[in-house]
């Protein structure tokens, strides 16, 4: 185990080189000059130009200037974001909690909704659940974010009114961030109410977010546990005249989750892409739409940090992923 | 209607709005994006000047709610030298900075707050130059390191700032939002606390509104300040709910989530006009949309064939088909709406048939090859460049001129375009201070023939106008000398001038005396809900 362990684990040093060095090397091969950008129409006069630009540190060769931002990252220091001039980790952390509670709702969701879908339809085979479900995944699963998000959002919270349109929590509450997940955060101070404004504000973002996740894990259920299904054992389970719940849940299910964990785990870097869709759209004040705006601003400590920190994340939780399937499934350990 | 009020119930019921914080009176705007920040000198967007300087500073002058025009602010009364090169300002008395969490202030605004505010961005060696990064771009845009020669106090209400040279829009300047007046005495506390950076972040001003608090991404929270020498606002709480999609807060004002949103899809403005619970403000904006011909290239340096050009696009049907009638057309490079504006000038026909005969008798029966530079972004005075290039380019066909459409990144747009690789670029200008010097000066100047002035275009008659207008602080005499620089810039036609593009402010019917700003700005001092 403690070999696998190492094995994994030494992956991630290549990983992370290559993520520094493709975050640093792609925001400067797209043309774009950040200082250009602020002065906009107004323009900025080259003296004044050249000046900030070897304040930023931009007029030094690229080579050293991936090498002073890979020695600072080892320290610790992302750097300060060229628009708002504040530190690239101070930012991140203000606003990662909100990324991380909306994917753990988004992905609840996908898994409370997609297992039992995946598992009905793969008992009924060939019945109108299963077709219908499996029809609607794939809808599911090809639909575009921000209309599904738009269409939740005209639906319910416009025309039925039963949900809020967007935000975090209403703006008429104002809740001390003390670890960051507002739902903690508003159990914790003493407006009344702001629990449930909290909750009723991450319903439609987790759907919008869940969908796609949803319906990648009720498809791969239902394809694993069929396959599953059709094994000697488990005809030998029924024979033995074990209950069928017994031989669906306890038998069959444990293997058929081997590949849905795996695509749970891959399922949270799809998260985060579709996090900044979603983020945007629901104003949730999260690192998706951070990152968005900071290519638009060429911001580039910020698009460097941003990406670092957000890819670790994505490499810790696989590694976890990883390590389970290793504690699930004995063989793979070897 | 009653299943409006049954959303409306719910919707509370899924706010969990108590009765407590419906009895203050809270005006929540949808605003667009977080602020970069809290300092307008520092930051160049007008997103951040709506969250700072428009709700919680005030300058020396200000520019009347709904208007250009400068009136007093900070300072009650000033007086100009009659060699136009020295401002004295006579400062109002009794004015309150913001009682903030970790500032109280022992003294009411005087002098030394102007010279703060204007040294930091101005002296290199002052010890908050450096502060936050410390780059000024409006300061520095605005050329005021070349303008300023020395600023300073007569006594306690009295502040001199001496120029350089005479320059009449310096005023208007003053009213800018780079130009606010900070608290030196809290910059002072927060420097001998070892905090410094709070002075930025925490600000504290004298402006009708003061911040309790603000969190990125999500919401930026206001009270009134109850001692505003204007007297306090009128609404008791000011919320900014950062929506950056404009659907997203299109819900959210039908939802009752907000009381006003800015820019509003164009394609949801019909359905907002019929919205019974829904007002939809309007006004022209104070900009203007252009295509600058490259006049140091051939053949765009002959006047006769700009003209020739400018006859041969079609300037309504653009304005139909790209501004969706949510734009007037331009004849003169400065707004209508701005001082000195000539409405006499005619602008030139739509004519391909003159224009080919025109372009036939310069040289060209067969027409040339131009490219023609369009935007990659929306941008106020212009909601679609690419199509409009589009269109353009068709009706430049017609007179057998091949245009052809180029685009880059935005940063990389402006850049080369200031470089001058273009020979014809579709770009734009929204005013700042409501001085036609602002728009003429900046961007048809020889001065700025290398740089703003995208046409490169550098025409002494016309440059001397401007000159001697900067020159004189007689209202009169400027207004004559810019109209008269209009007459000439439509006989030399350096640009085909396209729109002015309208400015529409949805919002709902509770809010009452809300005034567009010319200058693009979201002002809620002076407004009030039913």
């Amino acid at each position: 185990m403690l070999k696998f362990l190492l094995t994994r684990v030494s992956l991630v040093i290549p990983t992370f080189i290559g993520v520094t060095l493709l975050s640093f090397a792609l925001i400067r091969l797209v043309p774009g000059d950040p200082i250009e950008l602020l002065a906009g129409e107004r323009g900025i006069d080259p003296a004044r130009h050249a000046a900030l630009r070897a304040e930023l540190g931009l007029d030094r060769p690229l080579l050293e200037q991936y090498w002073i931002y890979i020695q600072k990252v080892l320290h610790g220091d992302l750097g300060v974001s060229i628009v708002t001039k504040t530190p690239v980790l101070q930012e991140f952390l203000t606003l990662f909690p909100a990324t991380v509670e909306l994917s753990l709702f988004a992905i609840l969701l996908a898994l409370l909704v997609g297992l039992p879908i995946g598992i009905l339809a793969a008992v009924k085979r060939g019945s109108w659940f299963d077709y219908s479900t499996m029809g609607l995944s794939l809808v599911g699963y090809s639909m575009p974010i921000f209309w599904w998000a738009l269409l939740l959002i005209l639906f319910f919270s416009v025309q039925l009114g039963w949900t809020p349109v967007s935000g975090r929590i209403s703006v008429l509450y104002w809740v001390e961030p003390v670890t960051g997940f507002m739902l903690i955060d508003s159990l914790l101070s003493d407006e009344a109410g702001a629990f449930r404004s909290a909750l009723s504000h991450l319903i439609l973002p987790s759907i919008a977010l869940g969908t796609i996740p949803l319906a990648v894990i009720a498809r791969m259920t239902r394809s694993s546990m069929l396959e599953v299904l059709s094994e000697d054992y488990i005809r030998t389970a029924r024979a033995k005249g074990l209950a069928p719940w017994r031989v669906i849940v306890v038998h069959a299910l444990r293997n058929a989750l081997i590949p849905v964990i795996t695509v749970v785990g891959l399922q949270v870097g799809v998260l985060f892409a579709g996090a900044i869709l979603t983020e945007t759209i629901f104003a949730w004040p999260g690192v998706g739409k951070w990152l968005i705006e900071s290519v638009q601003r060429r911001d580039y400590p910020v698009l460097q940090g941003g990406v670092l920190l957000v890819a670790s994340v994505v490499m810790a939780v696989n590694l976890i992923v990883d390590l389970l399937y290793g504690l699930v499934n004995p063989r793979i350990r070897r | 209607m009653k299943k409006t009020l049954l959303a409306s119930v719910c919707m509370a019921a899924a706010l969990g709005l108590s009765g407590n914080a419906l009895a203050a009176k809270t005006l929540v705007y949808c605003s667009e994006a977080s602020p970069e920040g809290f300092n307008p000198s520092l930051y160049t967007s007008g997103t951040t000047f709506d969250a700072s300087s428009r709700a919680m500073f005030d300058g020396l002058v200000a520019f009347e709610r709904g208007t250009t025009q400068v009136v007093p602010g900070l300072a009650e009364s000033w007086e100009i030298s009659d060699d136009g090169k020295t401002y004295t300002f006579h400062l109002r008395k009794g004015v309150k900075f913001h009682t903030t969490r970790n500032f109280t202030p022992s003294r009411d605004f005087n002098a030394d707050d102007v010279l703060y505010s204007f040294n930091r961005q101005w002296k290199k060696d002052h010890p908050d130059h450096k502060l936050s990064g410390g780059s000024y771009e409006y300061f520095n845009g605005m050329d005021m390191p070349k303008l300023l020669k020395n600023i300073y106090k007569t006594d306690d209400y009295t502040v001199v700032f001496e120029l350089n040279q005479p320059e009449a829009p310096f005023i208007a300047n003053m009213a800018m939002d780079f130009a606010s007046i900070l608290s030196a005495e809290y910059a002072d506390t927060m420097r001998k606390a070892g905090t410094p950076e709070k002075i930025d972040l925490e600000p504290v001003g004298t402006g009708p509104f003061q911040l309790v608090n603000y969190q990125k991404d999500a919401v930026i929270r206001y009270k009134a300040h109850p001692d505003y020498w204007a007297g306090k606002a009128k609404i008791d709480r000011l919320i900014f709910s950062i929506t950056p999609d404009a659907a997203v807060r299109y819900a959210k004002l039908k939802a009752g989530e907000c009381h006003v949103m800015p820019y509003p899809n164009p394609a949801d403005l019909k359905e907002m006009e019929k919205d019974p619970n829904i007002q939809l403000l309007s006004q022209e904006g104070l900009n203007v949309g252009y295509l600058a011909w490259n006049t140091t290239k051939k053949p765009l340096d002959n006047p006769k064939v700009r003209k020739a050009l400018n006859m041969a696009i079609n300037k309504d049907a653009i304005i139909d088909a790209i501004y969706l009638g949510a734009g007037v057309a331009a004849k003169n490079p400065i707004p209508p709406t701005m001082w000195s504006y000539n409405d006499e000038v005619k602008d030139d026909p739509y004519d391909p048939v003159l224009s080919k005969r025109m372009l036939a008798q310069e040289g060209y029966p067969d027409g040339f090859e131009i490219d023609l530079w369009a935007m990659p972004v929306q941008r106020p005075y212009n909601p679609n460049a690419r199509r409009m290039a589009e269109m353009m380019q068709a009706d430049l066909a017609k007179v057998g001129v091949k245009a052809k459409i180029v685009t880059y990144e935005w940063g990389e747009y402006l850049k080369r375009s200031k470089k001058g690789e273009h020979q014809s670029i579709l770009l734009g200008w929204t005013g700042d201070n409501g001085d036609p010097d602002n728009f003429l000066y900046v961007l048809l100047s020889c001065a700025a023939a290398d740089g703003s002035n995208r046409a490169r275009w550098c025409y002494e008659p016309f440059d001397d106008l401007l000159i001697k207008a900067k020159r004189t602080t007689d209202i009169k005499e400027r207004t004559r000398l810019y109209k008269q620089a209009q007459v000439i810039f439509k006989e030399q036609a350096p640009w085909f001038t396209i729109a002015h593009s309208k400015v529409f402010m949805p919002m709902s019917n509770r809010v009452v005396d809300y005034k567009i700003d010319p200058f693009g700005g979201h002002i809620f001092y002076g407004v009030d809900l039913k």
